[in-house]
Formats: C-alpha cells, sequence, structure tokens
C-alpha cells in the first residue's frame, strides 16, 4: 500500500471518479474521429482523447490493484474474477460510473466540445497540480505526468473559445448557446463528495472548494479576452447572478447520455465476453 | 540456444539499440530516454521503461519488442516493468536521437521545454525547418501525427513538417 490512512473502499471510488472522468470525456472526444471541421483540428481532438484515456488507464490500474489488494468486490456484474483496467471500464453498469456530468454531455456541435473541453480542462489542469503533490505517491506520479498534456489540451480549447468568441456573429452565437448548455455542469466540479472529502482530508486528493477562485479567474479571463459575457454576471447576455447546478455524476446518478456511451464502449465485451483482439 | 552468462548492464543496454519506438523507428528506446533501469540477476532481466505520454500507444509494443530480443539473446526470462515517475521529459533523449530525427525529417524538441507555458496565443517557438534549416517556420497545429508531436510548415522551402514537441 502506498498510504495508509485512507480507506482501501473509499480511495478505490475515488481513483475511480478520476479514471471516468478521464476515459468518458476522453470517449467523447473520441466520437469526432473522421468528424473533424479540418484534418489538424480532428487530429488535435483524437490526440486529445488518446491522452485522456491513457490517464483513465493509469487511475484503472491502481484501483484494480487497491480494490484486489484489500479483496473489495466493486463490480455488481462480475464474480470471483480479478479485477483488471478492462473490467473496471468495459463491465460496470451507469450506476457504478463516478464521472462528473459535464464530461458525459453530449458533444453538439464544434462550440459545444470546445466550451465542454475549456471548462473542464481549466479544472483538470488545477486538480492535477494539487494532486501532484498528494501524499499517496502512485497518484502524484499519474498526475504529474497527466498536468503536462492537460498544459496543452487547456491552452488548445481555450484558444478556439477566444477565436469563436471573437469571430463571426455565427460563432460567437453558438458558443454563447455552448456556455447556457454547459454552465450548469460546472457547480458539480467543485461540490466534493463524501469519498472526495475524506481522500482531501486524508492529504491524498484535492480540496476543490479552494480551486474554485482560480478556475474562476481563469474561466474570466478568456471570456473576457473571447468578448464573452461571464455567465456568473447578470449582464447582456449573462445568465442569473447563481445560476442552479446540476450534480449527480460523481455519486453514480448520471443524465440518459452514460447509458448511450457505455452502450457502444461496452458492446465488444458484452456481446463477446472476455474476447481480446 | 545462447545462454547467458556474465553479462553487463552496459551490454544489455547495447542489445535494446536493436529496439525502435514503432511510431518514429529511426529512434531507438536509448534515444528516446524511456529506458530507466536495468536490473539483472544471473539469467533473468528486468527492464523498467517510462510512457512518453499517457495514452502512448506504442508502449505495450515496445514491452513487446524488450521481451523478444533479449529472450533472443538467452535470457530465461524477462520482465518489463512500467513507471511513470517521474515523468519523461524530452530533455531525456539522446543527442543522437536529435540528429537522427532531423536526418528523417522530423525536427528535434529544443532543449528548453515550454509546456509549461499556460497563455493563451503565444508566440510559437522558433522551431527549424529540417529539410532547409530556415527558421521561418509557422505552426499549423500543436497535435500532429502522434501525440508526441506537433505540425509545422517553413515558410522558405513550403514543405510541411512534424516537430517532436517539447515535454
Ligand atoms: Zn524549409
Amino acid at each position: 500500500m502506498h498510504n495508509t490512512n485512507l480507506e482501501p473502499a473509499i480511495l478505490t471510488e475515488y481513483l475511480l471518479h478520476l479514471a471516468d472522468d478521464a476515459l468518458i470525456l476522453g470517449h467523447r472526444n473520441s466520437e469526432w474521429c473522421g468528424h473533424g471541421p479540418v484534418l489538424e483540428q480532428d487530429i488535435a481532438l483524437t490526440n486529445i482523447a488518446l491522452d485522456l484515456i491513457g490517464q483513465g488507464r493509469n487511475f484503472y490500474q491502481y484501483a484494480a490493484s487497491t480494490a484486489n489488494q484489500s479483496g473489495l468486490r466493486i463490480l455488481q456484474t462480475v464474480e470471483e474474477k480479478e479485477i483488471n483496467e478492462d473490467s473496471l471500464a468495459y463491465l460496470r453498469d451507469t450506476r457504478e460510473f463516478r464521472n462528473c456530468l459535464l464530461v458525459e454531455q453530449t458533444n453538439g456541435d464544434w462550440a459545444k466540445t470546445i466550451m465542454r473541453q475549456f471548462l473542464f480542462s481549466s479544472f483538470q489542469y488545477l486538480l492535477y497540480s494539487k494532486l501532484q503533490e498528494s501524499r499517496d505517491s502512485v497518484i502524484a506520479g499519474i498526475s504529474a505526468k497527466a498536468l503536462k498534456e492537460v498544459t496543452y489540451h487547456m491552452r488548445w480549447s481555450g484558444e478556439w473559445v477566444i477565436r469563436l468568441g471573437d469571430g463571426t456573429e455565427e460563432s460567437r452565437h453558438r458558443i454563447m448557446q455552448a456556455i447556457t448548455e454547459l454552465w450548469t455542469y460546472t457547480g458539480e466540479l467543485f461540490a466534493p463528495t463524501d469519498y472526495e472529502k475524506s481522500a482531501a482530508d486524508a492529504g491524498i486528493g484535492a480540496n476543490l472548494p479552494s480551486l474554485k477562485t482560480e478556475w474562476d479567474k481563469r474561466v474570466a479571463e478568456v471570456f473576457h479576452e473571447a468578448i464573452l459575457p461571464h455567465p456568473g454576471g447578470t449582464g447582456e447576455g449573462g445568465l442569473t447572478a447563481d445560476p442552479w447546478m446540476q450534480s449527480g455524476g460523481k455519486s453514480g446518478l448520471h443524465s440518459e447520455h452514460l447509458g448511450f456511451i457505455l452502450t457502444e464502449l461496452q458492446f465488444m465485451q458484452r456481446a463477446y465476453p472476455a474476447c481480446e483482439w | 540456444m545462447k545462454i547467458i552468462s556474465d553479462i553487463s548492464i552496459e551490454k544489455v543496454r547495447e542489445m535494446l539499440e536493436e529496439v525502435t519506438d514503432p511510431e518514429v523507428p529511426v529512434l531507438t528506446i536509448n534515444d528516446l530516454g524511456i529506458v530507466r533501469d536495468i536490473t539483472l540477476d544471473g539469467d533473468r532481466v528486468e527492464v523498467t521503461i517510462t510512457p512518453t505520454y499517457s495514452g502512448c500507444p506504442a508502449l505495450d509494443m515496445i514491452a513487446a519488442n524488450i521481451r523478444m530480443t533479449l529472450l533472443s539473446y538467452g535470457f530465461a526470462d524477462v520482465k518489463v516493468s512500467n513507471a511513470i515517475s517521474p515523468a519523461w521529459t524530452t530533455d531525456w533523449m539522446s543527442e543522437k536521437g536529435k540528429q537522427k530525427l532531423k536526418e528523417f525529417g522530423i525536427a528535434p524538441p529544443n532543449a528548453k521545454p515550454q509546456f509549461c507555458n499556460t497563455n493563451y496565443f503565444t508566440e510559437n517557438e522558433a522551431v527549424q525547418c529540417p529539410h532547409c534549416d530556415s527558421w521561418n517556420t509557422r505552426r499549423i497545429s500543436e497535435f500532429g501525427s502522434t501525440a508526441c508531436k506537433a505540425l509545422y510548415q517553413c515558410k522558405d522551402c513550403q514543405e510541411p513538417f512534424d516537430y517532436f514537441k517539447c515535454h
């Protein structure tokens, strides 16, 4: 064990949350493969997908080892088998996934995909910055590695937000629509679940509310540059000062979209159990 | 069947010169700087490698090729493990590797990593064209044909080229 002050069940749930966020957003981005507006941007999104799925794999591998070491039963759907990264990704049902609602939202148009990436990467950048100092050395190592990748994702998506906001009437309209659709899922990023609180208290996870101010600042800077109204404000085009925030994904209560994602993601393992390439 | 005896770590490292990066075949894994450790125990050997990127799809193939290569030299058992920390950086790439990249038509990574820069629309890194040596180049995309590369174009000879980006 790499730490002693967090129950294996809680540590595993926390790891699954980190892994699921990365896998589900990676899967969403991979849906763009072959459909990007131009080849370079198609490749960019596929690269980002690959990074995220790789980060997910690293967390799943660690989650599998903590679960196996402690004899934890986290899969309702499989029994008597040693858990591994594949069974965690391919054999859990929607209620067992711990990703936030934001990452499972549909791709929509280019603007919505960009906005989803920007809002999440800005959060993930701050999260991994903290987690690279985690008292759990494995989490620290995975996060330090991933931080370099996420920095690219944040910069790429932020530049696109600016381009679209400060672009044509059409692009501006679309990126504003994307903010309207997605903003309601940003509150959950900073509202800790019980397992996130325990992980933070143990010095293993990050204190989420403490990341909010910096995230607000970074998002506001880009929106300002993009001449976009900040949703927190009440000015023209802005939402209400205190918009309603959706939550539940991190506790397993998902929007209907996750079921569709898993249907595609898990098809091979469901149709041909234990198949390998 | 060859039998391995009295082998040195240096010798194992030489054997690993035969294992190349499937995505950039001119580079050996030594050139890339991803071999972190080699431990010997009689006719058993363990090689520890590190991924360039979290989702590097070549890593499993590299691990398999390490096994095949060392087994063919007569090792009884070859274990390949993966160490993620400390995170790989292009600083670990050998000078020979950088030279080979350039000859292959890929601009080698600059010495000063700029990944930590979070500013938007910052000046492009000055990257030298591997074809005509001009510094008059522009970045087309921060993401290239593989995770480790960015796409550039030379404004003098007009050729597009991959840049092995700093990381
Ligand atoms: Zn040139």
